[in-house]
């Protein structure tokens, strides 16, 4: 498909010289010291994204492990405190360190391209924040490399969770490894935030805007809301660990369903996080391979929109076990299977969008399919668990376990292979083996089928989740033992995947701007994009620049001496100002190293906040320190006037 | 009946672990008298209908099977159960048949048009899904007030506390403190009042109701009731620490009469012991770290931390479901716990081999 006429974006010729200043002003540095004062947003997309894929190859292998343990019973191959771990990790590692961070990577590296932007609104916040997540993640698997590792689920009720029943340095670790990392967290959906409102290019309105940066814009928000929850709860943890608070003791007055309702209050909406990029991204390939824009573009964004707020009414859902009294169980069923009217409407636009349009399959829209086939699926358990009554047989069984991870992987792993897919020329400037991609796709397909769905038929045989051991009396044997045979299948179907990144960054066949003839700002640039993003930024007008015949005219105006980027209003993107931001800095990497002498010295002593605490005060100066380019002041007049000379 | 958990092999002299094995779960079936009776017409249509998920069917059936319900509760939920499994299943259907025929699709005429496309997503993603969940949320709100404890008062009431990890049963009306093994006269509605010792626990028989929470500070209930004498497994269902895999518990629901005999003998103090043997074993229980956790009613041994041992031997397994309760694998238990169930609270006995003996005999005369 590659080279297919799509009009090219708007671009009044540059003289050679102008892009070199260009090129230079907006360049990384290079070395190895250079690579730590990386701000560029897609120096920082990219590292989440190839961190967070790290962190979900340990994940998987964790999960291996696990399914070896189980696929015989009364196994030993894993001690039952070994496997405590073991599980917690694998929940952790997911959703904190692959799942949420790889959407937020992806984000970062698309939005401000996809928005016709140069860089983010904070760059060197986004710097800072990626190095909060890396540290996080590096703690985090340094304590299971000291078995040490948290060790009581990835939700870690109280009073288990308590000093009496855990007095070691377990979830202390979760306790600060949690909190640390969703700084990281809140700091890139604050950018997001604000990128989106302020950089859009002249004439996106918000009815213009790619839906999938409406599923980004979604995604922060509910970051916002939903991560301070958690950092709050963790924190009372922390202080019920180490000075005696007794939030959660019900001996003090304190009650351990406190802590459900609000970790709950997070992790509710913590699921719908890392699944509305997904539908962002699932909206993006159906419109491309359609060759037609998505139908009904505003019923998508409004039912991206509705998800996000229902989601924060749904959090006692996982707890209908708990002996809440039923007039507010039944509230909470009926929202959560309203849930399924928003995604039932987006679900249904894209097959009428296929229906309409004229489907071009490629291995983007095979994983769509596949995402479509396991996520309904999934929707559909997860309208069962809605129900009280059924939800008291199954909940913490592996019907569970079943349900979780047709949703989670379903709705956002496969969508997400389709987005590296689809998107990995553009970061790469080159294609990944369609040979190869329908190889990884079929074995993940199969493999996650055969993993999941008997686990199904294993919750309602009476199997619980976080079970080390089981009698061979259960008949739980066989099916378990399909599960594991299945884990390895799909596992060969991520290593076949992985291979085909190595592979194609190398030898891929070379994509051209837009490969796909897609539609949206990014392809309009070259891949991969150079360190300006656009040589002319674009103006647009309509939902599908590219696709117009008439291509908008660009912006002119910005200096190409230092980091200008156009400032626009939130409604209607007009221009509005110039903005210059910051450049290559050490700081946030300072910064973010501050941050955790406070954080990970926590763990051996309270001393270490005060002296992380100076520290990061210190770092912050250094960061802030006025330069002359933030006053207005031109660094180098003469290096400007040279500039002018040539236009 | 109870032959086959009382196998006491002699012989067995501190077993090792790999010789330890686990409850025999269709052990615990065989006690089932007479047939099962079989559930509702809805249930059983449904069944039927639902021949295509051969996966699903063979759930049926098992000692810890949620869809093989032994009482009313447990098979209302099956029925609920069955009945969103035929709507899913047609839901499913229908959506992946509209996705593939638009895939597939190749020729101009068949392409949707806009009204077409509209009415698809109002019709297929509003008012259907609508529908639908306005009947399962009434039917379900339905069958969570059938099963609540509210619509169904108790005619006996039994308290059970979780401990790290074993379970506490306790018959309040009878004054009888027993563990692991939860007697219940059949046809009769018993409430069970949930507590625990020390963590989160759930309390989860799926032949019987859903589970509920063992939560700290708080006393949650549940109404269960029984259809016909059988044996049934339950199993701890929150995560409440390093063996919650084996905090399990045996469920033996019996005719009103032989329910009667058996608190009866549990109401009882613990048999003297007849024989020198015996004598000799209880002074070892005495003397040694036994009597700092557990109780035997009629003689000096009363600390609540672990179980109740009065009427030990008339269990069918140890250690909360893990084992069956024979001389060998006792053995192995008082001797070193720690192999069979790594970090449970129980200490090992340091014993002579003559003082063991002793110990078990005395440990298996009271039943």
């Amino acid at each position: 498909m590659s080279g297919q006429a799509t009009p090219a974006p708007p671009a009044p010729a540059l003289s050679p010289k102008e892009k070199a200043v260009l090129e230079r002003t907006w360049s990384s540095p290079k070395g190895l010291l250079g690579w730590f004062m990386h701000v560029n947003h897609r120096s920082m997309g990219k590292r989440y994204i190839v961190t967070a894929l790290v962190f979900f190859v340990l994940g998987g292998l964790e999960a291996l492990v696990i399914r070896l343990q189980l696929a015989s019973p009364e196994a030993a191959l894993v001690d039952p405190e070994t496997y405590r771990q073991l599980f917690t990790m694998h929940g952790l590692t997911m959703m904190f360190f692959f799942a949420v961070p790889v959407m937020e990577g992806v984000a970062i590296y698309l939005v401000p391209l996809m928005i016709g932007a140069r860089d983010m609104a904070f760059p060197r916040l986004n710097a800072f924040g990626y190095y909060v997540y890396l540290i996080s993640g590096i703690g985090l698997y340094a304590s299971f490399f000291l078995g040490i590792a948290p060790d009581a689920g990835w939700f870690n009720y109280v009073p288990l969770a308590g000093k009496e029943f855990s007095p070691g340095p377990n979830i202390d670790i979760w306790a600060t490894m949690v909190t640390f990392i969703e700084v990281a967290a809140l700091v890139a959906a604050v950018e997001l935030i604000v990128t989106i409102f302020k950089q859009r290019a002249p004439g996106m309105s918000l009815d213009r805007m790619p839906l999938f940066v409406w599923s980004v814009l979604v995604m922060s928000f509910m970051i916002i809301f939903a991560m301070p929850p958690l950092m709050v709860t963790s924190i009372m943890l922390a202080m019920d660990r180490t000075v005696g608070a007794h939030f959660f003791n019900p001996a003090e007055w304190g009650d351990p369903l406190l802590w459900q309702h609000v970790f709950w209050f997070f992790g509710h909406p913590e699921v719908y996080i890392i699944l509305i990029p997904a539908l962002g991204m699932v909206s993006s390939i159906v419109a491309t391979f359609a060759r037609r824009p998505v139908f009904g573009y505003g019923a998508v964004a409004l039912s991206m929109v509705a998800i996000g707020f229902l989601s924060f009414g749904l959090w006692v859902h996982h707890m209908f076990t708990t002996g809440i009294p039923e007039l507010g169980t039944s509230f909470f069923t009926a929202a959560s299977m309203m849930i399924a009217i928003p995604s039932g409407v987006q679900v249904f636009c894209w097959i009428a969008t296929l229906w309409q349009g004229k489907v071009v399959m490629r291995s983007p829209l095979l994983f769509v399919t596949g995402f479509v086939f396991i996520f309904v699926l999934g929707g559909i358990t997860g309208v069962m668990v809605a129900s009280v009554p059924f939800d008291t047989q199954v909940h913490d069984t592996h019907f569970v376990v079943a349900h979780l991870h047709y949703v989670l992987i379903g709705g956002a792993v496969f969508p997400l292979l389709g987005a590296i897919h689809y998107w990995f020329p553009k970061l790469t400037g080159r294609l990944l083996s369609e040979r190869l991609a329908k190889w990884a796709f079929w074995l993940m397909f199969v493999g996650f089928n055969v993993t999941f769905f008997p686990m199904h038929q294993l919750g309602f045989l009476g199997m619980p989740r976080r079970v080390h051991t089981y009698s061979a009396d259960l008949d739980w044997g066989w099916l378990n033992l399909l599960a594991t045979v299945g884990a390895f299948v799909l596992a060969a179907g991520v290593a076949v995947f992985l291979w085909n990144v190595v592979r194609s960054v190398r030898r891929g066949e070379v994509a051209g701007p837009n490969p796909w003839g897609a539609d949206t700002l990014e392809w309009g640039t070259s891949s991969p994009p150079p360190a300006y993003n656009f040589a002319v930024p674009p103006t647009v007008a309509s939902r599908h620049p590219l696709w117009e015949a008439v291509p908008s005219p660009g912006v002119t105006g910005l200096r190409s001496d230092r980091r200008e980027v156009l400032v626009t209003r939130l409604l209607d993107a007009e221009p509005d100002c110039r903005q210059v931001v910051p450049g290559p800095s050490i700081t946030p990497l300072l910064t973010a190293l501050a941050v955790s002498v406070a954080f990970v010295g926590l763990l051996h002593s309270t001393w270490w906040v005060p002296v992380g605490a100076l520290l990061t005060f210190g770092a912050i100066v250094a960061w802030n320190w006025p330069r002359a380019e933030h006053l207005g002041l031109g660094e180098d007049e003469g290096e400007t006037s040279s500039v002018e000379a040539a236009r | 009946m109870r032959e086959p958990w009382l196998d006491g092999r002699p012989g067995a002299r501190c077993a090792s672990v790999a010789l330890i094995p686990s409850t025999r779960a269709s052990d615990l079936t065989e006690t089932r008298s007479g047939p099962a009776d079989r559930p509702s017409p809805v249930l059983r249509a449904s069944r039927a209908g639902a021949a295509v998920g051969i996966l699903l069917l063979s759930g049926c059936s098992g000692a810890q099977s949620a869809l093989d319900p032994r009482g009313p509760a447990a098979s209302r939920i099956a029925e609920l159960w069955w009945i969103m499994f035929g709507l899913g299943a047609v839901v499913f259907l229908v959506v992946i048949g509209f996705l593939l025929h638009a895939l597939r699709r190749r020729d101009e005429a068949s392409r949707l048009s806009e009204a077409g496309a509209r009415r698809l997503v109002t019709v297929g993603g509003v008012a259907i899904p609508l529908a639908i969940l306005l009947v399962l949320v009434t039917y379900s709100v339905r069958v969570g007030g059938a099963v609540s404890v509210a619509r169904n008062p108790p005619e006996m009431t039994v308290e059970i506390v979780g401990h790290q990890f074993w379970w506490e049963i306790r018959y309040p009306e009878a004054g009888v403190v027993t563990a692991n093994e939860l007697h219940l006269p059949v046809g009769r509605r018993v409430l069970l009042k949930l507590a625990s010792a020390d963590v989160i626990h759930s309390m989860w028989i799926p032949a019987l109701h859903g589970k509920m929470d063992m939560i700290p500070g708080r006393t949650n209930s549940l109404v269960v009731r029984a259809d016909e004498a059988g044996v049934f497994r339950g199993q701890c269902a929150e995560f409440c620490g390093t063996q919650h895999a084996l905090m399990s518990m045996v469920v033996v629901a019996q005719p009103e009469v032989e329910f009667a005999e058996w608190l009866a003998r549990q109401r009882e103090p613990a048999p003297e012991p007849v024989t020198p043997e015996r004598m000799r074993g209880r002074e070892v229980f005495h003397s040694s770290a036994c009597v700092y956790c557990h109780t035997v009613r009629g003689t000096n041994a009363s600390s609540p931390l672990g179980p109740d041992l009065t009427h030990l031997a008339g269990r069918r397994t140890l250690a909360a479901g893990s084992i069956p309760n024979n001389r060998g694998s006792l053995a192995a238990w008082i001797v070193d716990p720690q192999s069979i169930k790594p970090g449970n609270k129980m200490p090992p006995t340091d014993l002579t081999g003559p003082e063991l003996q002793a110990l078990l005999d005395y440990l298996e005369s009271l039943r």
